[in-house]
């Protein structure tokens, strides 16, 4: 630190820090000495509240994580729960669970590509990101009638069966789809200048970033061939055959090649789960729940930004004991530290950018 | 005597509402135009097309509440945003859009709108000191540092001309280009004014002064109310002059066939005007050690180049 | 990965082990859980590599107190483990692990936020979502859940 550094607070109320995220930053002229990333700004309580809530009620808490992808941290509660309970999905169910979670991991990449894009001084493309993302969210307000919160998923199940119209909705989004990413890719892959701001920003190397228990989509653009649907399957993901992207360097540019292949993989997934989507065999799509044994379980999913572990403690009453969320934004804002000092000042922000936080998980 | 003097001032009037009027369409059609290419509307719902939305704009930000920060140096932060759009008004008094359109035309006109227009970063560098706040005084910081190091090329690309036209008065520059404009004879220098124009007038992708995204506002983020409407005034009136200086130095002025010179003119300044906001919406912003390689690095030497490449033709030929 | 390996190579930390829904819970003493994690990431045949979670319980009235549980998961093989460290409610102290694996950081810090458990040779304790004046630890049985 030379004498004429100053502290610059950035946040918690800034365009680019995607919420209420506050860093503390020790400028040098435009070079970051050090940046102390402070959190805690949304935070509501949610491990708390759900020690005295029914496990039911919890679901709807779960929503309000990470309101990007609300339907991965209901089924990442839901399969947690199962997990306790013992008991087993319908196939149909599951299919119709990671198709929706795929779609939703869709729509959280392309609001993620169009903000950071933004983020860049790239303002059109998310506009059209946010045009295919309403098309996604059409599709959950069709289904569960609502498009941000849908607390669609149930304890063995799902709140209700698809519809014929879910199906045809879906078919039509996927069929435009890859094209569009096409496009997407027109406006910034090649792109001399999106190349220059984002090559060789916010390296890290694979060990350092396991180290760090940084999940998701950054590790494996640091080369890691890591993901919890390959690597340990939940909900039938087994049958669905998917490609892993990885990069190179960890860059901010191998994230977003990553982010974006990753689009088209779950595209791919939609589409094999509505195709093979098994006939409704007459049981119920969805459990009766009637007690929750004692016990403890740990259970976590590939959510779109990372592991999104539910841990919980049950002594066998209606709420749980204990309930432990382990958020990926949250344990991998944790390398920003690392990967901003030295850099310019917009290379923060480009990295922050990268991390894909969403606030509301990271305080919970 | 007096008739002159009143004809001078009525001349003044006129061009100075034309300018301001401009300057107020060129904001709908900025946001009309990013409309479109962000597929969505744009501003329609004051006046039909929303063409009366300046106007509204205008009224609204008269009656925002004037604030000043309380730290601020006052008579500088007063100040700052009034060089901003005076340094350029200034500017459109040796600016013709016609043959015989124009407020005066000097001998040194060009060295004189050097000489005004780099005024402007003062109002930029006070804003951005004046207000006492972290997020402008970088973004002071970068403005004077981005200013200077391309006003050097812009300069140097301009020489070219001059050693073309043999004349530093805008109107015996555009007359020099009655066969062919000065793009066909100087592509290179085009490019490095255009390029260099992006830069003096705050435009993305070299818009690192106020880049929203890192900087919040850069040098306007404490500014509201009619200082705020100044500056922005300020921005557009100079992407306007740019545009004009563009047509007038390159495009061959108000020259052109069947239509009337000032059509002609404004058909030019106006597409001058368009590129800037489809740039806009089409590039990612640069970084800051980025643009300043940029300009030292590349623009500098190849200014030089179309210089004495210029120069080495005209004493040939 | 079975229970036996886990016995030979920890086996003199295990205070207590348990199964269920293909899930292994050991308990140890807070004194070995350096050693242990050292040897749980270094040894080839365990090769936890990456700590998922680091949490706390406050699970009174019962005694001890307060307990510390870690997810711990591997790249190399796939499989999952949970360490749980018992401690007393009169001194919830025990040590960090962040050398090995950094990502305690921040794991043990929210753990010291929410519960009151100090973590000894951590870089940098301090509270990290509530407010440095806040008073009390949340996640404890006995602070209410509205009305403070």
């Amino acid at each position: 630190m030379t004498e004429e550094s100053i502290t610059l607070n950035l946040g918690p109320h800034h365009p680019s820090t995607h919420g209420v995220l506050r860093v503390q930053l020790e400028l040098d002229g435009e070079i970051v000495v050090d940046a102390q990333p402070d959190v805690g700004f949304l935070h509501r309580g949610l491990e708390k509240l759900s020690e005295h809530r029914t496990y039911q009620q919890i679901l709807v808490l779960t929503d309000r994580l990470d309101y990007l992808a609300a339907m991965s941290n209901n089924f990442g509660y839901v399969l947690a729960v199962e997990k306790l309970l013992e008991i087993e999905v319908p196939k149909r169910a599951q299919y119709i669970r990671v198709a929706l979670v795929e779609l939703q991991r869709i729509a959280s990449h392309l609001f993620w590509l169009g903000t950071h894009a933004h983020d860049l001084g790239a303002m059109t493309p998310l506009f059209y990101m946010l045009r295919e993302r309403e098309d996604i969210m059409d599709i959950f307000d069709g289904i569960s009638g609502a498009r941000l919160t849908p607390s669609f998923m149930r304890f063995g199940g799902l709140a209700a069966d698809a519809d014929p119209d879910f199906v045809k909705k879906t078919k039509k989004l996927l069929d435009g789809f890859s094209g569009k990413v096409d496009d997407y890719e027109r406006l910034l892959t090649e792109n001399p200048m999106w190349k220059s701001r984002t090559q060789g920003v916010g390296m890290m190397s694979t060990e350092e970033a396991l180290n760090t228990g940084i999940s998701g989509p950054m590790i494996r653009a640091t080369g890691l061939e890591w993901d919890l649907r390959k690597s340990n399957p939940y909900s039938s993901y087994e049958d669905f055959d998917f490609e892993i992207p990885t990069g190179i360097r960890g860059d901010v540019y191998d994230c977003y090649r990553v982010r974006v292949k990753e689009m088209r993989e779950s595209a791919r997934i939609v589409s094999q789960a509505i195709d093979g989507l098994p006939e409704n065999d007459g049981s119920p799509i969805k459990a009766k729940v009637v007690k929750f044994p004692e016990g403890e379980v740990y259970h976590s999913i590939e959510s779109p930004r990372g592991e999104l572990g539910f841990y919980i403690v049950s002594a066998g009453g209606k709420s749980p004991f204990r309930l432990r969320v382990r958020p990926p934004s949250f344990v991998n804002l944790q390398g920003l530290n690392k990967m901003v000092k030295g850099r310019l000042l917009s290379d923060a922000v480009a990295i922050i950018g990268m991390i894909d936080i969403v606030l509301a998980e990271v305080d919970r | 005597m007096i008739v002159e003097i009143l004809l001078q001032i009525i001349k003044i009037i006129a061009i100075f509402a034309v300018v301001m009027g401009c300057v107020a369409y060129l904001t709908l059609m900025e946001r009309k135009c990013l409309g479109f290419f962000q597929i969505r509307l744009g501003p329609n719902r004051v006046g039909p097309w929303g063409l009366l939305q300046p106007v509204a704009d205008g009224i609204k930000l008269f009656f925002k509440e004037d604030m000043t920060v309380l730290h601020a140096n006052k008579f500088y932060f007063i100040l700052a945003p009034v060089i901003s759009l005076v340094a350029v008004l200034f500017c459109f008094a040796v600016v013709p859009f016609a043959g015989n359109v124009y407020i005066i035309d000097i001998p040194v006109a060009v060295l004189y709108l050097m000489a005004i227009s780099s005024m402007g970063v003062y109002g930029v560098l006070l804003a951005g000191w004046s207000s006492n706040n972290k997020y402008s005084a970088m973004g002071g910081y970068r403005a004077t540092a981005q200013m200077i190091s391309y006003e050097i090329p812009l300069a140097l690309a301009i020489v070219g001309v001059l050693i073309l036209s043999r004349s530093m008065s805008i109107v015996d520059i555009v007359n020099a280009q009655k066969g062919m404009w000065n793009i066909v004879k100087q592509p290179l220098g085009f490019i490095i004014y255009l390029v260099c124009t992006f830069a003096e007038t705050n435009r993305c992708p070299f818009d690192l002064y106020e880049c929203e995204n890192e900087l919040v506002a850069g040098y306007q983020t404490e500014y509201s109310s009619m200082k705020f409407a100044l500056f922005y005034m300020g921005e557009y009136a100079h992407i306007f002059l740019a545009s004009c200086l563009i047509t007038l130095f390159y495009l061959g002025g108000w020259n052109g066939p069947v239509l009337p010179a000032l059509l002609w003119f404004f058909m030019k300044v106006f597409f001058c005007a368009f590129c800037f906001i489809w740039v806009r919406a089409t590039y990612p912003r640069f970084r800051y050690d980025q643009l300043m390689n940029l300009s030292w690095k590349v623009m500098l030497p190849l200014a030089f180049l179309n210089l004495i490449v210029t120069a080495i033709i005209v004493v040939m030929f | 990965m079975n229970l036996e390996i886990l016995e030979e190579k920890i086996g003199n930390y295990i205070k207590e082990k348990a199964s269920s829904r293909d899930e292994i819970t050991l308990t140890c003493d807070r004194e070995s859980i350096l050693p242990l994690c050292r040897i749980l990431k270094e040894d080839e045949a365990l090769s936890f590599d990456f700590l998922s979670d680091c949490c706390g319980l406050d699970m009174s009235p019962e005694t001890p107190r307060f307990m510390v549980v870690y997810n711990l998961y591997s790249i190399k093989y796939k499989h999952r483990l949970r360490i749980k460290v018992p401690l007393e409610e009169a001194d919830p102290v025990i040590d960090s692990v962040i050398p090995v694996w950094q990502a305690a950081n921040w794991l043990e810090r929210e753990c010291f936020d929410m519960l009151g458990i100090r973590f000894t040779d951590h870089p940098d304790l301090r509270r990290i979502i509530l407010p440095a004046k806040f008073d009390g630890h949340p996640l404890r049985k006995d602070f209410p859940l509205e009305g403070m």
